[in-house]
């Protein structure tokens, strides 16, 4: 690979663009493929196989030995909510190589003292989701329960098919904002995918430990999403 | 734009690079069996020997540096093969029992 490949695709990688890395192993050169990008032929098939699946593979083209290495954007997580879990989680998700940000509107819990070297916003998440859109490669954990907080990028990440929605409350707290999303007009079986109550049943009894259930969740739904497909 | 991890090995390649030093890419290209790091991954070295990332648990990645350093030498990159049914693998096997192919260019 030469510099410049190298380059492109960490630009990209930080950029959350998905990118194949089309490397000749007999030859020696190298190529970056953007997603959406066109390519002919067989090795056209071969590159929307890779985005498909995310797995890297090694390919004949034409009897040229190619290695097909793919570079998903990392899954990003937003919390709304800037309280305690919020605050181990923070510390917690770019460890396991997750991205993460914070969005709650009220400015006495998301201050930066709080949430240092945390991409933090102090507004309504109708506000940020909207300059900053949620997606498949997204995380969504609603820690407030406020339903006026909580409920708009609720129903939000399940129209954006985020890989995973999850909702702190208890038991009874989730049966009305149940019902609130059915009102909405959303279906029960988008409404079954919210992860409630939120995280792996681990007996978590402190804000850390629930942290730790929460992010151990998003990896277990991660690691077993249907193959992202691009649209 | 985010931020990629710090120890994110094609970033550290890159800065190493920039800094005028000579790098290899280690990257895993096929996996039998249990293997502890899946196709794709990378394993980075300079022309000193430093490296970040792995291509293992930790088995293999002496050999990988050492070829590395030829590697950078010559220009011609190489495919390594680490496993059971390896001879090689009594000194510098995969415990796990699976094997691995590793491809090593230098970045030019």
């Amino acid at each position: 690979m030469d510099i410049g490949s190298l380059r492109t695709l960490n630009a990209a990688r930080k950029n959350r663009q998905a990118a194949v890395l089309v490397t000749d192993m007999d030859a020696g050169g190298s190529r970056v493929i953007l997603e959406g990008e066109v390519v002919a032929g067989s090795l056209g098939d071969h590159v929307a196989a890779a985005f498909r699946s995310g797995k890297a593979a090694a390919v004949d083209v034409a009897g040229r030995n190619l290695f097909l290495n793919v570079y998903l954007p990392p899954p990003r997580i937003v919390v709304i909510g800037a309280v305690h879990i919020s605050q181990a989680l923070a510390r917690l998700a770019p460890i396991a190589g997750y991205d993460l940000a914070i969005i709650d509107p009220r400015t006495a819990f998301a201050t930066p003292e709080r949430f240092a070297d945390v991409e933090l916003t102090a507004d309504w998440p109708e506000d940020v989701l909207t300059a900053r859109p949620l997606d498949a490669y997204s995380a969504l954990v609603a820690v407030t329960h406020d339903p006026k907080i909580d409920d708009f990028p609720i129903a939000d990440a399940l129209h954006k098919g985020c890989f995973y929605v999850g909702a702190l409350g208890s038991r009874k707290t989730h049966a009305k904002r149940v019902a609130r999303l059915q009102e909405q007009g959303l279906s029960d079986a988008a409404i079954a995918r919210i992860a409630a109550p939120i995280g792996l049943d681990i007996g978590a009894a402190t804000p850390q430990e629930i942290a730790v259930a929460i992010l151990a969740q998003i990896v277990q739904a991660y690691r077993r999403r249907d193959i992202v497909t691009t649209e | 734009m985010s931020d990629l991890d710090p120890l994110d090995p094609l970033q550290i390649a890159e800065e190493w690079r920039t800094q005028g030093r000579s790098v290899a890419i280690a990257t895993v290209i096929d996996t039998w069996g249990s293997a502890p790091r899946a196709a794709g991954s990378h394993l980075v070295i300079d022309e000193n020997g430093n490296f970040e990332g792995s291509v293992s648990g930790g088995c293999v990645e002496g050999a990988v540096i050492a070829e590395a350093q030829e590697v950078i030498g010559s220009g011609e990159p190489k495919m390594l093969e680490f496993g059971v049914a390896d001879e090689t693998a009594w000194r510098v096997g995969l415990s796990c029992g699976g094997t691995i192919r590793v491809y090593v260019e230098r970045l030019g």
